[in-house]
């Protein structure tokens, strides 16, 4: 009871809406992220396939994936740059100390996502009038930038998780900086693949389930098969691997952070023999409410043995760790994520398991109604991730280095409240628009593979479209815009 | 090392300037355009030039943050402290900006295309203005280690006329390049429109700037005499003569250099507003060399910037290659099979 109200008392007002205010732009910014790591590479590898194989279905669905990659980019910019001020305008505590210690990451990141946007407009762009395979090499470099700029990202993150690189001054300002060992923390390596192989799943499971959605909806067609399998393809491969890397992540943890493993386990005191506990409610006393305990497991998953002793939040002061709300909070994230992972292995066991007997997909309509639901379940697991390594970080931004507390602008919070609200009601809106943009070009991509063949005959191919190409000159140059509000100036259209 | 470091930032904020503030110049004259009928050929010549490019163009920005919070965290620290409502409008401005004019693209419907184009051309005026509110507030020496926010820093005749001034730079500089673009494009009924409109810009910046000289000349002094005095003045000169030069060449309708003084001309202002602040970082509060991070980091962000310079530069160059060469073009409706649906406008 007293060290709540010391944690109050220490608690600036504008700590909350700053906190919510990160978090939603975050938790907003990370649903695009796994499209502008992984999509390109999914995208490329169709476009392979239709370049080598002249499969002009495979060609079509690169570049309506494509056409989407620009709009999600597009947003995804938008939203990162509103990140990079964020951290000035809600954490200038933390970038005035620290910035030079781990800010080198977002420079390597910086530089990185430059030369993605490069290439992406290159690629986007080039579709129709650059040499195809010219087109494809030029894009190539995209995945490696890709990956470079999650290297620069995970880097300052892994450097607050468990930093280093610096030693303290008697004011306690870091000095003798050692850029090598800040980007390279020790849970950087768990930390990275399991981001980039999480990010790869990710948009690999969405872009299936679109096509297990219309294949659930009859359109049986070699167009939904080849959509459905290359990118489902990807992310089977990929689920056992992720298994793996996200187990060797918690075990880093629990080597590296062993509060923040307490939290996520919910293990209250120090002990060997430690349970599970799937789910279940911290209580600040101690005691868990709810859940399913199974004994000794938490011990065996740490270190492999039931004598394995696990750190208990209690180990520190009540100050210095999660409190039982956000370690509650850590762990329904983590125990959803691994759901969810265990689930997907067991889908991609069943497409393996077809695919050996079969050498084709599943027939089952349940195969596909969960291949359909798998991409909203990894958008899940990502917010989920996230929220374990955040909020089971608390009460620190730099882990065991700077409170959040500490960071946090000195603004007024009903400032920061109205931000918020701002910002909440221009990210409903801007992503509203955003998935009402993406699912309208899918409606008029289907009706025209529905068979209106006849309907598209009847327009000269780049009429019905706001934007012609550039180069040829626009038919209406003479004609500045006689017609009404529903016609086209294009000479022919209607 | 710092003082490199600091000239690298100012390479970048001209950078930042030069090429996001050519699109923000579009935004400016896509919102004077006119009704959906009257602006429908101006804003479709700025939806085809800066839809390639407007991205990358964005970036820089990206880059201007990270090399002021790892190369110089104190000043980070102070300037969003002290000038916290400017840079979170700006950030606003921002979102709206992006969103804008990406969704416009592939929106059918004339009633959201104006939303959009509203959202894209608005955001296009408010942002850069408080960007340059916030050079202003800078430049002021109205920032300090430990100011606290306040309406003071941003919220006075040195800042509101850098904000005008940045408008009116990027209205200038958009106007120009709308002109090659629409000669490019072969759009020759819009060379004279963004002829007279670039003209009309360059005068604004020219009245602006001379209304600026006596209201700051005691509001930001230490800056102002690094400008009228010494290498600052210098390249004040060199920017003169350079929005001249383009004006000349705008005058005698020969359109192959103008983009290339125009740039330049606003990156040699930006050039000078660097001199004239040296040896600081925040105008005489503290030195460049005082905000300088460890000099290690300073070391592995010049070799970062190095190779970056090594990698990005060859592709950006051959991105702004190829979408002058025309050779940049969008994916249509015929390129994705898509057909037009029921309550298309288009």
């Amino acid at each position: 009871m007293f060290s709540t109200a010391v944690l109050l008392a220490n608690t600036p007002d504008q700590l909350l809406p700053a906190r919510e205010l990160m978090a939603f732009t975050l938790a907003s910014h990370i649903l695009l992220v796994p499209f502008g790591v992984a999509l390109p590479f999914i995208t490329l590898l169709m476009h392979h396939r239709g370049l080598r194989r002249n499969d002009p279905v495979a060609l079509l669905l690169a570049r309506r994936w494509s056409a989407v990659m620009a709009v999600q980019f597009a947003i995804g910019i938008i939203t990162g740059t509103v990140l990079s001020f964020e951290f000035g305008l809600l954490w200038p505590g933390m970038m005035g100390r620290w910035g030079d210690v781990f800010g080198l990451g977002f420079g390597v990141e910086a530089w990185a996502f430059f030369l993605e946007a490069v290439l992406i407009a290159i690629y986007l762009y080039g579709w129709r009038r650059l040499k195809p395979w010219t087109h494809f090499w030029l894009a190539v470099p995209l995945p490696p930038a890709a990956l470079m700029g999650a290297f620069g990202i995970i880097a300052a993150n892994s450097w607050m998780n468990t930093p280093q690189g610096f030693s303290l001054d008697a004011r306690g300002r870091p000095i003798d900086v050692d850029v090598r060992q800040a980007i390279f923390t020790p849970i950087f390596g768990p930390e990275y693949w399991h981001f980039v192989v999480a990010m790869l799943l990710t948009a690999a499971y969405v872009v299936a389930g679109v096509y297990a959605v219309g294949w659930l909806r009859g359109r049986r067609d070699r167009y939904h098969r080849l959509g459905f399998t290359v990118p489902f393809t990807v992310a089977a491969i990929l689920t056992p691997v992720q298994f793996m890397l996200g187990d060797s992540a918690a075990r880093a943890v629990f080597h590296k952070q062993p509060i923040k493993f307490a939290a996520t386990e919910i293990v209250w005191k120090t002990d060997t023999h430690v349970p599970e506990y799937m789910f279940g409610r911290l209580n600040s006393d101690g005691t868990i409410s709810g859940g399913l305990k199974i004994p000794q497991l938490d011990s065996i998953l740490a270190g492999f043995k039931p004598s394995t002793q696990v750190t208990g939040l209690t180990s520190v002061p009540a100050a210095d760790r999660p409190t039982a709300v956000q370690a509650t909070i850590a762990h329904w994230a983590f125990d959803i994520m691994v759901t969810i992972g265990s689930l997907l292995i067991l889908l991609a066991l069943w497409y393996a398991w077809s695919w050996w007997r079969h050498r084709d997909n599943p027939r089952g309509r349940w195969f596909y109604r969960c291949a359909a639901i798998s991409g909203v379940a990894c958008l899940v697991t990502v917010e989920c991730g996230w929220i374990t390594t955040e909020v089971g970080r608390q009460p620190w931004i730099v882990y065991h280095r700077m409170r959040v507390s500490e960071a946090v602008t000195s603004t007024d919070a009903s400032g920061i409240w109205t931000m918020l609200g701002i910002v909440m009601a221009v990210y409903v809106l801007v992503f509203g628009a955003f998935l009402a943009v993406v699912l309208k070009m899918r409606t008029r991509w289907r009706i025209a593979d529905e068979g209106s063949a006849a309907a598209r005959a009847e327009l000269p191919p780049e009429d019905d479209t706001p934007y012609g190409p550039r180069s040829e000159p626009e038919p209406a140059a003479a004609a500045v815009a006689p017609d009404g509000g529903s016609g086209h100036t294009s000479g022919g259209a209607s | 090392m710092a003082e490199f470091i600091a000239w690298v930032l100012v390479l970048a904020i001209a950078a930042y300037a030069c090429a996001g503030g050519t699109d923000y110049g579009a935004g400016f004259w896509d919102l004077l355009a006119g009704g959906a009928e009257r602006g429908k050929r101006p804003r479709w010549l700025i939806d085809h030039a800066m839809a390639p490019v407007w991205e990358v163009n964005n970036v820089w920005l990206v880059f201007v943050l990270v090399i002021m919070w790892t190369g110089f965290p104190t000043m980070f620290q102070a300037v969003f402290s002290a000038l916290w409502l400017p840079l979170a409008l700006a950030a606003v401005g921002l979102v709206l900006r992006g969103a804008g004019f990406a969704l416009r693209k592939p929106t059918r419907r004339l009633a959201r295309r104006r939303i959009y184009g509203a959202m894209f051309a608005v955001s296009s005026l408010v942002t850069p203005f408080f960007l340059g509110a916030v050079l202003g507030g800078i430049a002021s020496g109205r920032v300090k280690v430990g100011t606290t926010a306040a309406a003071d820093a941003w919220a006075n005749g040195t800042s509101v006329l850098a904000g005008l001034l940045a408008i009116a730079a990027t209205a200038f500089l958009g106007a120009v390049f709308l002109c090659s673009d629409a000669l490019r494009f072969g759009a020759h009924d819009l060379v004279d429109y963004f002829r007279v409109r670039a003209l009309i810009a360059f005068g604004a910046v020219v009245v602006l700037a001379l209304i600026a000289l006596p209201v700051t000349r005691d509001d930001a002094r230490y800056v102002w005499d690094g400008l009228t005095g010494g290498l600052g003045l210098l390249l004040i000169i060199l920017a003169a003569v350079c929005g001249l030069a383009t004006v000349l060449l705008l005058l005698r309708r020969s359109h192959g250099w103008t983009r290339y003084t125009s740039v330049a001309s606003v990156a040699l202002t930006v050039g000078a507003w660097g001199c004239a602040q040296r040896p600081y970082a925040l105008p005489t509060s503290l030195t460049v060399a005082e905000a300088a991070g460890a000099a290690h980091t300073l070391r592995w962000l010049m070799i970062v910037t190095a190779i970056a310079i090594v990698l990005v530069g060859p592709a950006l160059v051959l991105l702004y290659r190829l979408d002058t060469m025309g050779e940049l073009e969008e994916l249509t409706d015929a390129d994705t099979g898509a057909v037009r649906a029921a309550g298309d406008d288009l």
